[in-house]
């Protein structure tokens, strides 16, 4: 199982050692996607998740006792329908194919489980539908 | 030739009888396949494109209201982006890439554009009142230096979208040959010619199933922004003379068309403000234009399919720029939305600017409009330079 979160810390929990605990405790597969680490400040990691679903459950329920705000990808990256207008101008820059154009109906269709949240799409779109929000 | 004649009078008979025979351009390429030019060009009567992207050279004029007392606006600010007031009294034409003036433009690159004319035109279609600025030297006629006010589209007296160039028949696709990332009207592209991108809607769009401009003119009615517009003139840049291939259809950027409309007829999701990051903001415009099928060759010609189109691939890392007029090679429509094209024998990923689901849904509603008996057709009352080049080349 699969699966990308990003995790939001706050002052009270953005000094401990979370990670290396999923890793020892839970014995999860990461890839840090994005970071933004700030003493005594909300800060939040993106990160790709991989293990056992058991073990991938208890980790994310260890996460939140210790005061973790998790959230999947697809709330943080966003695209908003009423703006969009179906161009394909994201589909050159987007990296992994979450962003691509359905064929034959030519619409741009969005798959937040291929995202890694870069960002690179917010400002290469045209009418500026995409929305990253941490 | 024996065949079809149709005069748009009785074209115009049949759609107000609700008997006109009306198909998209995607689906005249079936119904020639299957019947052949001449029987497709008895059965048919009107064939509709569409093509909704950034056209540039967009606009508006805008009559703001006299103020009391009277103010002559040399210089207006619109939600302050400027707009030209070098006409008279309150008018302003307000164009689509102009910046907002406290813009960074390129001075953090790449710059993001964020709010321009374009976005202007959106927000009055979107029912927002809008912050006007006018500024006049003060005459005896017009006494007022400064005026300040709100304004909706509908209190404005007067509000006209006037594009000088507009529908380009065929457009470059765009390639990076150099080692770093550039951003251009045609996108992000990628170094090292990782990606190509393209901007017409091939099969759909107006100018390429009318190739030799024999019925789209001065005065053709059209979809305009979601409202019916004209074509006025023909477009700046509009260049009949640019290469053919055997079908006679253009293989670069060649006629353009100048359009107009009533503002406020329009619709807000068919004019659409964009920022094209590194480059600047413009307008994304909705057009569609009805082809009537008065003889056979029309048939013929909008029954051309995005296989038998083609585009040149340009370097806009050093040719376009440097306007040497090289091209890499040419592509077909058909390979570009298949979604890779094979550039110098290696296979690169194509993506568009333009948005072919919107055109297509152009296309059929200016297809219902006809049916319903809403949409007669406009007869050109002058052709557009090129016209005559059909009639030299056979």
């Amino acid at each position: 199982m699969k699966k990308t979160y990003v995790l939001h810390f706050d002052q009270s929990n953005y000094d401990k050692p979370i990670v290396y605990r999923l890793i020892k405790e839970y014995d999860l597969v990461f890839n840090i996607l994005r970071a933004v680490i700030l003493p005594k400040k909300e800060s939040y990691l993106a990160m790709e998740i991989s293990g056992e679903p058991s073990l991938m459950e208890q980790g994310l329920d260890y996460l939140v006792k210790q005061g973790v705000k998790v959230e999947s990808i697809n709330k943080s990256v966003k695209r908003n329908e009423q703006v969009c207008i179906h161009c394909g101008a994201c589909t050159a820059i987007c990296p992994t194919g979450a962003l691509s154009i359905e064929r034959p109906s030519m619409l741009v269709s969005f798959h937040p489980e291929e995202c890694t949240a870069c960002g690179l799409c917010v400002k290469a779109c045209p009418p500026r539908a995409m929305e990253v929000s941490f | 030739m024996a065949g079809v004649k149709k005069s748009i009078q009785e074209i115009n008979e049949r759609i107000k009888k609700g008997e006109a025979v009306v198909v998209t351009a995607e689906e005249m390429i079936g119904i020639v396949a299957e019947h052949g030019a001449e029987e497709s060009a008895r059965r048919v009567d009107v064939v509709t494109t569409g093509t909704f992207s950034p056209m540039c050279s967009s606009g508006a004029f805008l009559n703001l209201g006299h103020t009391k007392p009277k103010i002559r606006a040399s210089k207006v600010w619109i939600n302050n982006v400027p707009a030209y007031g070098g006409i008279a009294a309150v008018d302003v034409y307000l164009g689509a890439t102009e910046p907002c003036v406290e813009d960074p433009l390129n001075k953090i690159y790449p710059g993001e554009f964020r709010y321009g004319g374009g976005h202007v035109i959106h927000d009055l279609l979107a029912g927002r009142k809008i912050h006007v600025y006018m500024e006049g030297y003060g005459t005896a006629c017009y006494p007022n230096k400064v005026v300040e006010k709100e304004l909706s589209l509908t209190e404005m007296p007067n509000a006209i979208l006037c594009n000088p160039r507009n529908a380009y028949q065929n457009y470059n696709c765009g390639i990076n040959l150099s080692d770093k990332t550039i951003y251009t009207y045609m996108g992000v592209l990628r170094p090292h010619g990782e990606n190509v991108t393209y901007c017409s809607a091939g099969q759909l769009s107006p100018l390429l199933n009318d190739p030799y401009y024999q019925t789209i003119g001065l005065g053709t009615k059209i979809f305009l922004g979601g409202g019916v517009g004209y074509v006025t003139w023909y477009g700046t840049q509009h260049d009949p003379t640019v290469p053919r291939g055997e079908n006679g259809v253009v293989k670069g950027g060649a006629g353009t068309l100048f359009v107009m409309g009533d503002l406020k007829q329009m619709r807000p999701e068919w004019l659409v403000g964009v920022s094209m990051l590194g480059y600047g903001c413009s307008l994304a415009v909705g057009i569609g234009i009805p082809i009537p099928i008065v003889n056979e060759d029309m048939a013929r010609f909008t029954a051309v399919s995005d296989d038998e189109i083609y585009a040149p691939v340009v370097d806009y890392s050093y040719e376009y720029p440097m306007a040497t007029g090289k091209i890499v090679q040419e592509v077909s429509y058909g390979d570009l939305k298949r979604g890779s094209v094979i550039v110098n024998g290696r296979e690169i990923p194509a993506s568009p600017l333009s948005s072919y689901s919107k055109a297509r849904e152009i296309a059929e509603t200016l297809k219902t409009w006809i049916q319903k008996g809403d949409f007669t057709l406009g007869e050109a009352q002058m052709k557009l330079p090129g016209y005559e080049l059909m009639h030299h080349g056979k």
